[in-house]
C-alpha cells in the first residue's frame, strides 16, 4: 500500500497537509490531557479549598495584571529541593477555582504558591513597593502605584458573575447561598455572595489593614491579601502523605 | 525558473523532486539513512518497555498503573507499595533522608540547648543545616546575615532582645509568632510634650538634646498622662513580656536615629514614632510551616549569630 506513497502527494496538497497535521497533533493532546477530565485520580479529594473572597479576587486579578506570573509560578512539584524550601508539594484541587491557573513553568523569582502567612503584611507592602529594600539582591522591578492607586471596584459583581458563569460557586440567589453554606460553612459563604460583594470587599480591606492605611481600599491591599491566602486553604496536619500519593 | 519534471541527478543516479534551477541546480530525494530509520524503530520498543513498566495508557476511569511499585512507610508505621508515581517517590526520599539525618534530629531533639551548642560535631549541623532553614524562611526579612533592618525587622546579632534572648524564648518567638504594638501619642498629647518627650528618650541613649525640654519629658515620661512608664517600665529599659523596647541603648529598630545626620532629625524621627505609634512589627507564627525539631535547629541557630542569653 506504501509502494506507491510519496510526501510530494501530501506536501503539494495544502488542503490534505492540513488536515493530517491537525490529526498528528491533536494525538499527543488527546492521549496526554483528555483523559484527566475523567480519571477519578485527578483531583484530590482534600477539605478547605473555597473560591477567594472579592478582595482576594481583585488582587489575583491585579497579579495577573501586572504580570507577576512571567516571573513566578504557583506550583510546588514533588520533589525533595522544592519541599524543602517552599513546603508541601501543589494539589489539583488548591488550583480548582483558578480561572486561569497560574501554575506556570518559568521562575526567574520564587514559586509563590505558599507564600501565604510566610511573611508579614508590612513585609509585602515594603517589598513591592521596593524590592531591593528587603532583598538586596533581588531583580524583581518596583511597584509602587500600588499602594498609591484606588482599587476600582466598581465592577465587582460583574467579575464575580463572570466566575461564576465559569464554575466557580459563587452564590447569585438565596438557593445558591444555601448551597455554598453547606458546602463551606456559613462564615465563607457569605463572602461568595455576590450581592454583597462590594461590601464584604471593603470590610475585609478595613479588618486585614493589609496596606497598613484604613483610609482607603488601595490595590496593595487587594494584592497583600491576595499573596497572604495562597497555600493557606488546605491543612496538611491533617491529611495522611499516604493518601496523597494514591491520586495520581 | 524551476522546471518541474522529475528526473535523475545527473551524477550520481539518484531520484530527484524533478525541480531544477539555474539550468543545472537540483534537489536530490534520497531515502532516510539506515541508522536513523533504525534508531526510530528503537525509540518504539522503548516506548512498549516503558508502558509496562510506568503507568501509562488510560483505560476507562483509570490507567495502566506499570509494574514498577514504590514502597514508603505509612502514618501507622506500615510498609505500603503502590504504583511509581512522582509523589510516592518524594515519599520516599523523604523518608530516607530523614533516616540518613535521624541521629542528628535525634539528638538535637533530646538534648539541651546548651549541650547542642557545645557538642562540636552536632553544632556544626545545626550552622549548616540550620543556615539552609534560615535562607528559605528568615532571610527575607532578618537578612541574609540576621542583621535585620532599621525600620522593619530586628537585627538577630546584637545582644538586645525585644521579647528575650534565652533559648526558650528564642523558641517561642519562633513557633507562635509575635505582633509589634504602640499606641499613637498624637491626640493624646499636644505637639510641646512630644517634642519633650522625643528630647528626653533621645537623652537617655547619650543624644544631645535640649535640657530643659529633657527635664519636661523625664516628668511626663512617669506620669499618668503619658505613661510611657507603663510599658516601658520605670528605668525605660523595656519589657520582654510585652515586647516593648529598651529606651536606655543605642540599639534602634523604628526611628533610624543612627542613620540620620544630625540631632534635629534624629528626634524628629523618634517624633514620628511616638506621634503615629506603632501597629506592625509582626513575626510569622512558623509552627505550622516548620516542624518542631526545624524550629528548634533555629533557635539555637539564632541564638548562636551572636546575641543568646
Amino acid at each position: 500500500m506504501f509502494k506507491n506513497f510519496k510526501h510530494e502527494k501530501i506536501e503539494t496538497n495544502a488542503g490534505l497537509l492540513l488536515v493530517l497535521t491537525m490529526l498528528a497533533v491533536s494525538i499527543g493532546g488527546l492521549v496526554e490531557i483528555a483523559p484527566l477530565f475523567f480519571l477519578k485520580s485527578t483531583m484530590e479529594d482534600v477539605e478547605g479549598v473555597r473560591p477567594y473572597t472579592p478582595l482576594e479576587s481583585r488582587g489575583r486579578d491585579i497579579y495577573i495584571r501586572e504580570g507577576c506570573y512571567t516571573c513566578h509560578s504557583q506550583m510546588i512539584r514533588p520533589f525533595r529541593d522544592e519541599q524543602l524550601r517552599y513546603g508541601h508539594y501543589s494539589l489539583a484541587a488548591e488550583s480548582k477555582y483558578d480561572h486561569p491557573f497560574q501554575w506556570g513553568s518559568k521562575r526567574t523569582g520564587p514559586d509563590l504558591a505558599r507564600v501565604g502567612g510566610k511573611y508579614s503584611n508590612e513585609w509585602h507592602v515594603q517589598h513591592l513597593i521596593k524590592p531591593k529594600s528587603m532583598v538586596p539582591e533581588s531583580v524583581m522591578p518596583n511597584y509602587q502605584w500600588l499602594q498609591e492607586n484606588k482599587l476600582d471596584v466598581s465592577d465587582i459583581e460583574g467579575r464575580l458573575r463572570a466566575l461564576r458563569m465559569t464554575g466557580v460557586p459563587y452564590s447569585a440567589n438565596d438557593e445558591e447561598y444555601q448551597r455554598n453554606v453547606k458546602q463551606f460553612g456559613e462564615a465563607v459563604a457569605k463572602t461568595l455572595h455576590i450581592p454583597d460583594a462590594l461590601k464584604n470587599l471593603v470590610a475585609q480591606a478595613q479588618s486585614g489593614n493589609f496596606d497598613g492605611d484604613r483610609s482607603s481600599v488601595s490595590e496593595m491591599d487587594a494584592v497583600v491579601a491576595y499573596l497572604q491566602v495562597l497555600g493557606t486553604m488546605v491543612d496538611f496536619s491533617k491529611i495522611k502523605p499516604e493518601d496523597l500519593v494514591k491520586f495520581r | 525558473m524551476a522546471d518541474n519534471t522529475p528526473g535523475q541527478a545527473q551524477s550520481k543516479g539518484v531520484q530527484t523532486t524533478g525541480h531544477v534551477w539555474d539550468g543545472d541546480l537540483q534537489e536530490l530525494n534520497n531515502p532516510l539513512p539506515v541508522w536513523w530509520t533504525y534508531t526510530f524503530y528503537a525509540t518504539m520498543v522503548f516506548a512498549l518497555v516503558y508502558w509496562i513498566v510506568y503507568p501509562s495508557w488510560p483505560i476507562g476511569k483509570g490507567f495502566l498503573p506499570g509494574m514498577n511499585t514504590i514502597t514508603y512507610v505509612n502514618a501507622d508505621g506500615v510498609e505500603e507499595s503502590w504504583h511509581w508515581n512522582t509523589r510516592a517517590k518524594l515519599l520516599k526520599e523523604s523518608q530516607e533522608a530523614v533516616i540518613a539525618q535521624k541521629p542528628y534530629y535525634d539528638k538535637v531533639a533530646s538534648l539541651p540547648y546548651d549541650q547542642i551548642a557545645k557538642d562540636p560535631e552536632l553544632s556544626s549541623f545545626v550552622v549548616s543545616a540550620g543556615k539552609a532553614v534560615f535562607s528559605d524562611n528568615c532571610a527575607a526579612c532578618h537578612q541574609a546575615g540576621g542583621q535585620g533592618k532599621v525600620g522593619f525587622f530586628p537585627n538577630l546579632t546584637d545582644d538586645d532582645w525585644l521579647y528575650g534572648g534565652s533559648y526558650e524564648k528564642i523558641n517561642e518567638t519562633l513557633t507562635k509568632g509575635r505582633r509589634g504594638y504602640m499606641p499613637p501619642f498624637a491626640e493624646a498629647l499636644d505637639p510641646s510634650q512630644i517634642e519633650a518627650l522625643a528630647n528626653y528618650v533621645y537623652s537617655m541613649s547619650g543624644g544631645k538634646a535640649d535640657d530643659s525640654k529633657v527635664a519636661k519629658g523625664k516628668a511626663l515620661f512617669h506620669s499618668d498622662t503619658a505613661a510611657c512608664f507603663y510599658c516601658h517600665g520605670d528605668n525605660a529599659k523595656g519589657r520582654q513580656d510585652i515586647g516593648s523596647a529598651n529606651l536606655t541603648d543605642k540599639v534602634w529598630l523604628w526611628a533610624d536615629v543612627p542613620g540620620l545626620a544630625d540631632d534635629t532629625a534624629k528626634i524628629n524621627a523618634i517624633k514620628t514614632v511616638i506621634a503615629g505609634g506603632l501597629n506592625k512589627g509582626v513575626m510569622p507564627a512558623w509552627e505550622g510551616r516548620l516542624n518542631a525539631e526545624q524550629i528548634k535547629l533555629l533557635t539555637v541557630y539564632v541564638h548562636e549569630l551572636g546575641g543568646g542569653k
